[in-house]
């Protein structure tokens, strides 16, 4: 498998100064996939906004990876009712005019 | 430079102990955090103010400066050695004349500015802030996936817009909002699309709607209608003794599903049956025959 689009995780670790343990743990935890070519752990480079978030919302502001879980799902129904929201305002739209 | 209540922004009072401030930092934190309110400038501004009076308030001798001087508390050294001068200088009878307080204060402004440099006081990473635009495009626009681009502070931004695009739905860039604060990555782009439609198709989530007008003869003995679509003309058989308001469905000929590439919604087609007006003495005759026929 090619390692073209993935990042090494043991640089995402220098740059964000974490142990590799978290990795793992967000790894456990459901919130991130890890995938192993010849023997070296990979993100992939479309993950690495959600990382990004991870670490800020775990060092940040100090919350546990089942309490970012719980985030990033509350987030993701966030997201979902916006866009019923823009769906139904363009529907109304439709009959209004 | 207006006064900030350093206090008043954690919702503390002026007597709160280092645990009372840490405790309202994480509360307030964790409310305005710009992860947790995603598109909310106001949020991120708040998260901002949040952060500085944290990094004065925690920090007991910054703390102990503010509580002094206020919005000046940064140059509390200078003010202090300024007010020994002062004293001395009074005590020598100088004829150099008296500052008042407020004098002093002026000077200093005038001296350090408002907007004086914050140096290395702060060390968190702040990412930049999030922009807003907005952008118009015509419904047909949207009709295909293609690259767009625009110019965003003097730089060009290149990205790609989705076929199938709703109106206000907003489109982030990562990246290419404000600029990061002390190695914080940059702020993302947020641009809500305003969709205009100027076609004679209605749009409705993703099936597009059109009402198209029926010659008596044709709905009442059946034929063929040109009908224009998205992406050409197609021909539909119309059935005789076709009822006025009568739906019919091209599937597949509506607008693009957004993010599923070659997927697309339905073509809702409505007659609208036109009467004949204008009747000659020889059409009135034969509707005449026509209704006795029916009269039977």
């Amino acid at each position: 498998m090619s390692t073209k689009n993935f990042i090494p995780l043991n640089e995402l670790c220098s740059h964000y100064q974490v142990e590799m343990s978290f990795f793992s743990e967000l790894h456990d935890n459901g919130l991130i996939e890890v995938i192993t070519i010849k023997k070296t752990l990979y993100i992939h480079q479309d993950k690495i906004t959600d990382v990004e978030k991870i670490v800020r919302l775990h060092n940040e502001l100090e919350i546990n990876l089942a309490g970012i879980d719980a985030i990033f799902q509350l987030l993701q129904k966030l997201n979902e009712k916006e866009n019923e929201l823009i769906q139904l305002k363009n529907k109304l739209h439709f009959y209004q005019h | 430079m207006a006064f900030i209540d350093y206090y008043k922004i954690l919702e503390i009072d002026k007597s709160a102990t280092v645990d009372d401030i840490k405790k309202a930092y994480r509360k307030m934190a964790r409310k305005y955090h710009p992860d947790l309110n995603p598109n909310d400038n106001v949020a991120v501004a708040k998260f901002k103010e949040i952060n500085e009076a944290n990094e004065v308030l925690s920090n007991p001798e910054n703390r102990k400066k503010y509580d002094k001087y206020g919005k000046d508390w940064k140059h509390a050294d200078e003010l202090d050695k300024q007010k020994e001068q002062q004293q001395y200088n009074r005590s020598q009878q100088s004829n150099y004349g008296n500052a008042s307080e407020n004098d002093y204060s002026d000077f200093f402004e005038s001296m350090f500015g408002g907007g004086a440099s914050r140096g290395n006081r702060s060390q968190v990473k702040y990412k930049g802030q999030d922009l807003n635009a907005e952008l118009k495009l015509n419904i047909r626009d949207v009709y295909t996936t293609h690259k767009h681009t625009i110019i965003i502070n003097g730089k060009n931004v290149r990205f790609t817009i989705p076929a199938g695009l709703k109106n206000e739905q907003v489109l982030r860039i990562i990246g290419h909002g404000g600029e990061g604060m002390n190695g914080g990555p940059n702020g993302d782009l947020l641009i809500k699309f305003i969709i205009e439609n100027n076609t004679k198709f209605k749009l409705d989530n993703d099936n597009l709607h059109v009402t198209i007008d029926l010659d008596l003869y044709k709905a009442m003995l059946g034929g063929t209608v040109n009908v224009d679509t998205f992406d050409g003309n197609v021909t539909l058989k119309v059935k005789p003794e076709t009822q006025n308001g009568t739906k019919v469905k091209l599937k597949g000929k509506g607008f693009p599903v957004y993010k599923k590439e070659g997927t697309f919604g339905d073509l809702l087609i409505t007659y609208n049956i036109i009467l004949p007006t204008n009747l000659t003495e020889k059409e009135r005759a034969l509707f005449t025959e026509l209704s006795k026929l029916r009269a039977i």
